[in-house]
């Protein structure tokens, strides 16, 4: 699907399968809403394809356009948007109401709903004055009573406390685990679409950057943005006989690197730092100097300017060993066998 | 030993003396007329001149016409509020002007206005009469005509205002829901713009209570048909002044209630 907000463009292409909980996880502004309220209907392709379980939904190309009200999509809004004039069970009725199901039937769907969240006592409450947990679990539900066919999440944990973030995340998860449909959310947090999803697309600047499994994903980066989530050092290059020529300036050789475009992974708890050039080991030496010493629990990550650039994450005894500080030049020694290379 | 310098102790500015009285003489001029309405109320005799037939017939007029403006003010001003604060058109600044003119325009200009369109010999007036023997000016249905016209820009003002500063992401969660524009028209915009709703309505009955200009220009002065309480109190004063000060009384209570509703919404939490 492709679409163009001014000058912000999203061009996106992915494929879901059924009964699959995929996490689009991006930066802020990479494009997330925009994607969701797509597939929603809420926001018109420029181009492209919208289909779901075989039913083509939306494509300009060949004047197809199903309004929002008629796709079996429901969704899960940032900030809930519970209906504030309409007491919980009528919020959860809705979706049915919309649709024509006589009152007391919507009603009673409703009340069962209420029950599988576990609010049933709340059902006569305003939505104002319910928790951030609450309302969450009303907002899905609302959204599950109509049945629907793909199930689209926007940052469902952004308005929730962090203190509770770690159990209503558990529970979302059950409650999501309970829907046999697509559920699709969208999160700039990494631990959440780890922790909800089968698999993630990673979204930035409007475009797909990667896809997969969450292992897969954190184990073979593919974007700057994904290396930072992780926390390893990511560089691009081109192989040749065991020596990468890397794109932002110097070289790295790693075991069994082929040939061709790839990526390297250096994971900074595997590069060392000496105070003067190392002789020995370490394949890869060359001589930075430290930009920025960050501690981290028991650790320290010192960012390295140099060919290429890089961080390291030593003990705070190594740096008192080695007398570092802001702006001190050191020798930094990666082995061969520590770089993890595949092709980009 | 003096100290270095003084403590603060003020904590409000002080007033120039000059505003301050400037500001008495004003609240005076506000007040004055009141207490001088207050002061000379027949009070002995105002529950019979209430219950006098001229009184209840303006008073019954009154109330016709203006609650009837309001309810074809809120038919066709939320249409127009809506087009207005959701959709971009060319010519949408022009029509929000031609909207809003009413409310500057002397009533006056306003009932001369009408004449030219529904009078005998109007743009639709002539038609109007042959085709559906339907006459405005100098009728119930007049009056109603001219306090709409004047009244009605209050109620979209407000409508529209509310319908801008509202979150129109509760429609797309309608939307996402089943509900078709219809349905989220009625069961999510209208109730989340209800109190622009309510005070709009409010304000454009309270203005076409009071309209005066645009009613004897338009629809005459005829006591049971088109004599509202404005014009009967502009005539009592020449014939029967008590009668005068209590339909007066009778419309200061009203602006007074009016003013009383919607007081968290003019007067804030002071």
């Amino acid at each position: 699907m492709r679409l163009g907000i001014g000058a912000f463009e999203l061009d996106v292409d992915f494929k879901v399968e059924p009964g699959e909980v995929v996490a689009v996880l991006g930066p802020n502004g990479a494009g997330k809403t925009s994607l969701l309220r797509g597939l929603a209907g809420l926001l018109p392709l420029d181009a492209g394809r919208v289909a779901l379980e075989g039913m083509v939904l939306e494509e300009p190309a060949a004047g197809v356009f199903v309004p929002s009200e008629r796709r079996p999509i429901a969704m899960v809004f940032q900030d809930y948007l519970l209906f504030p004039h309409l007491t919980v069970v009528e919020n959860v009725a809705f979706g049915l109401r919309s649709r024509g199901t006589p009152r007391s039937e919507a009603t009673a769907t409703a009340h069962r709903w209420l029950e599988r969240v576990a609010l049933q006592q709340e059902a006569q409450r305003k939505p104002a004055s319910l928790s951030g947990g609450q309302a969450q679990r009303v907002a899905l539900a609302r959204a599950l009573a109509t049945n629907p066919a793909l199930l689209l999440l926007d940052e469902p944990m952004a308005a929730l406390d962090a203190s509770t973030r770690v159990d209503l995340r558990r529970d979302l998860r059950r409650h999501l685990e309970s829907f046999r449909g697509v559920r699709l959310l969208v999160t700039h947090d990494p631990v959440e679409g780890m922790a909800m999803a089968d698999r993630l697309v990673i979204l930035e600047q409007g475009r797909v950057l990667q896809s997969g499994s969450p292992a897969e994903v954190t184990q073979h980066p593919r974007s700057r943005y994904v290396a930072d989530l992780v926390g390893v050092n990511l560089f691009r290059g081109r192989a040749s006989h065991d020596v990468i020529t890397l794109a932002e300036g110097g070289s790295l050789t790693a075991a069994g690197a082929g040939g061709g475009d790839v990526f390297a992974v250096v994971h900074p708890r595997t590069v060392a730092l000496y105070r003067t050039r190392p002789d020995g080991t370490p394949r890869n030496v060359w001589e930075g100097r430290a930009l920025d010493l960050d501690r981290q629990g028991d650790r320290v990550r010192v960012q390295l300017a140099g060919a290429p650039r890089i961080v390291a994450e030593v003990t705070p005894a190594a740096v008192r060993e080695l007398g570092l500080d802001r702006g001190d030049t050191v020798w930094i020694g990666v082995k061969a066998t520590e770089i993890v290379v595949y092709p980009a | 030993m003096a100290l270095p310098f003084r403590k603060p102790t003020r904590v409000r500015p002080a007033a120039p003396a000059a505003l301050l009285v400037l500001a008495a003489v004003g609240a005076a001029f506000f007040l004055l007329p009141l207490i001088g309405l207050l002061l000379r109320t027949p009070w002995a005799a105002a529950w019979d001149q209430l219950r006098s037939p001229e009184v209840l017939t303006a008073l019954r007029l009154s109330l016709l016409a203006s609650f009837s403006a309001t309810a074809i003010a809120l038919v066709f001003g939320v249409p127009l509020a809506w087009t207005l604060a959701r959709l971009t058109f060319p010519g949408r600044a022009v029509l929000r002007a031609m909207t809003v003119l009413p409310m500057v325009l002397p009533p006056v200009v306003g009932g001369v206005a009408l004449l030219l369109v529904f009078g005998r010999r109007g743009l639709l007036g002539g038609w109007l009469a042959s085709t559906f023997g339907i006459h405005l000016p100098f009728t119930t249905a007049g009056a109603i005509i001219a306090e709409t016209f004047v009244a009605m820009p209050f109620l979209v003002i407000t409508v529209e205002a509310g319908l801008r500063s509202m979150d129109t992401r509760f429609e797309d969660a309608a939307r996402t829901l089943g509900a078709s524009r219809w349905t989220v028209l009625w069961r999510v915009t209208l109730p989340l713009v209800r109190p622009s709703l309510l005070a709009g309505a409010v304000l454009c009955w309270a203005r076409a209570l009071g309209e005066f200009g645009a009613t004897i220009t338009f629809a005459g002065n005829f006591p049971g048909r088109t004599q509202t309480m404005p014009l009967a109190v502009y005539l009592a004063l020449e014939t029967n002044p008590d009668a005068a000060i209590v339909l007066s009384l009778v419309l200061l209570a009203v602006s007074l209630a009016v003013l009383i509703g919607l007081r968290d919404r003019w007067l804030g939490a002071s």
